[in-house]
């Protein structure tokens, strides 16, 4: 446990020790609030304020998503093509020690953007009438989806010393966990309802959206989240061998 | 301290190590010696507990590393061919982090960084940005890193490659102070480096242990040479040289200098040979770099 949170550390702080981390976080931030100002306000000002934030909320999946590659990309790849993976290697660190460490800090820093971006939801909060529990549901679906969209990346890092080969695989993952909703629409009946719940987004995230966390959507992202880590785990145990 | 025995490891179908087998014993300074691409990083990581054998047994400190690890990883410190340093920390960061890592307690890490930050001659460094600091001093923190948890065993893959000749220098002193504390067990490609830091030389070549012993056993078997320099009519010298009992070959080096494979103390008859077929022989001496040509030798049988 001490030595998952020590790697924990030392990788969280290295994202605000180079730029990437200020990088990712402004980018974020920028997106966020041109497509809150464009999108979620809308043109007229007639929008109910609950549709103001499901649309927040929407569209920061998308950016969530797209931040957890980024975010994840560096992890493992970036230790090989350095050469210092042979330090964590070589040390009394179990190989789930050093895969869960790197995780945790990928999903500290997915926190700390989704906090810089709470600001949104607090002028809907003061301008209109919405719910905390809205707010809740809807950070808590985002960081849940950004959390298997960065175990999707941990594993994408895991298995090149490139990183942006490591951002080239694991959109590619994500990408085809997302499209599942349309092989599900193409295929035929008990097929069909399995590909659509194996999908990234369209069943599991639109609830959150709304406020609703249910209970089948949470396990849905801490399962393919444990799926991709163990994955990486197996990697890098694999590559012992090799 | 190390005992390895029947070491194995394939990558894909090449072998890149076979069947190798030797011990170490404790306090020694051990140098392993090869051409780039004989396995000796290979070995190296195997021993380091980074890569898994494909088959043999190495029990370090009496622990098996196929079945512990994690006990064997607390007693080693390892410097591999590239040292693994985290560019945007600083040296005292940085060493800090590798002492937890490596499972010092929190109160005695900051002792320990020091300690090692002294030994390698870092102190002044501590607040340094390792992305900043020149090739020497990063193969400093990197031998301050293998160190700083005090580990029985220290394993370092070319600790001077790249380094100008003072800073080899440097280094050479800093292992052999080394001494005593901790079992080293250091890799090069170059000799004369070896054999001045270490007590004992293993050779590899092509994965296969080829020779072991310390300079002195290895001079007193097939490699030794003697050089001759001569006044003239070297066709004679060399007839007359190859007559010699004991003489396993003779080979012209220059229009008046021979080297002759034969042990050192064969040089009065050398001489007495040479004068009696009338040769002046202005110099006659054991040859300069004996390891380095018992090393070739070693190395090259199979392009020979």
């Amino acid at each position: 446990m001490n030595a998952i949170l020590l790697i924990a550390r030392r990788e969280l702080a290295g994202y605000f020790r180079t730029w990437l981390g200020y990088i990712i976080i402004a980018a974020v931030l920028v997106v966020d609030g041109l497509l809150f100002n464009s999108f979620a306000l809308g043109s007229g000002m007639d929008r109910k304020s609950t549709e103001v934030l499901s649309q927040f909320f929407f569209f920061s999946s998308g950016v969530t998503m797209i931040a957890s590659i980024f975010i994840s990309m560096r992890l493992l790849a970036a230790e090989r093509e350095a050469g210092t993976v042979n330090l964590l290697l070589s040390s009394p660190v179990r190989d789930f020690e050093i895969v869960l460490g790197k995780y945790l800090a990928a999903l500290g820093f997915l926190a700390i953007l989704l906090g810089a971006s709470l600001y949104m939801p607090a002028m809907v909060l003061v301008a209109g009438k919405i719910s905390w529990g809205h707010v809740f549901a809807g950070y808590f679906g985002l960081l849940l989806l950004g959390a298997a969209a960065l175990a999707v990346g941990t594993f994408g890092s895991a298995i090149t010393r490139s990183q942006i080969l490591a951002v080239i695989l694991s959109a590619v993952m994500v990408v085809a966990l997302l499209v599942m909703w349309w092989v599900g629409r193409v295929t035929d009946r008990p097929l069909s309802s399995v590909f659509e719940n194996l999908a990234l987004w369209s069943l599991h995230f639109p609830p959150f959206q709304a406020g609703i966390i249910h209970l089948r959507d949470v396990i849905y992202y801490v399962v393919v989240s444990y799926v991709a880590l163990f994955a990486s785990v197996r990697v890098l145990e694999a590559r012992r061998w090799r | 301290m190390i005992e390895v025995e029947g070491l194995t490891k394939y990558y894909g179908e090449h072998a890149a190590i076979r069947d190798l087998s030797f011990t170490i014993n404790k306090g020694e300074v051990i140098g392993f010696l090869g051409l780039n691409g004989a396995g000796k990083s290979t070995t190296l990581r195997v021993l380091g507990a980074v890569l898994l054998p494909t088959a043999g047994r190495v029990k370090i400190d009496g622990l098996d590393l196929g079945t512990e690890p994690h006990e064997v990883r607390k007693r080693i410190g390892f410097l591999p061919d590239v040292p693994p340093l985290y560019n945007e920390m600083s040296v005292g960061d940085y060493l800090g982090f590798v002492a937890q890592l490596r499972g010092v307690p929190a109160e005695e890490v900051e002792g320990r960084v020091r300690e090692a930050e002294a030994k390698t001659t870092l102190t002044e460094m501590h607040g340094e940005i390792i992305g900043t600091l020149s090739h020497g001093y990063r193969q400093r923190v990197g031998v301050a890193q293998a160190l700083v948890h005090r580990p029985q065993l220290l394993i370092l893959d070319e600790p001077t490659s790249g380094l100008d000749p003072a800073q080899i220098k440097e280094m050479r002193k800093l292992i052999r102070d080394l001494r005593g504390e901790h079992t080293v067990l250091l890799s090069s490609h170059i000799l004369p480096e070896v054999s001045q830091t270490c007590d004992r030389l293993l050779i590899i070549d092509e994965g296969k242990l080829v020779a072991s012993g310390t300079e002195a056993e290895l001079s007193r078997g097939s490699g030794a040479a003697v050089d001759v320099e001569i006044g003239g009519a070297i066709d004679k010298a060399k007839t007359a040289l190859a007559g010699v009992e004991g003489v396993r070959g003779v080979e012209v080096l220059g229009a008046t200098q021979l080297r002759v494979q034969a042990s050192p103390e064969l040089r009065p008859a050398l001489v007495r040979a040479l004068v009696g077929a009338n040769v002046d022989v202005v110099r006659i001496d054991r040859a300069a770099s004996q390891l380095e040509s018992i090393f070739m030798q070693l190395t090259q049988t199979r392009s020979a």
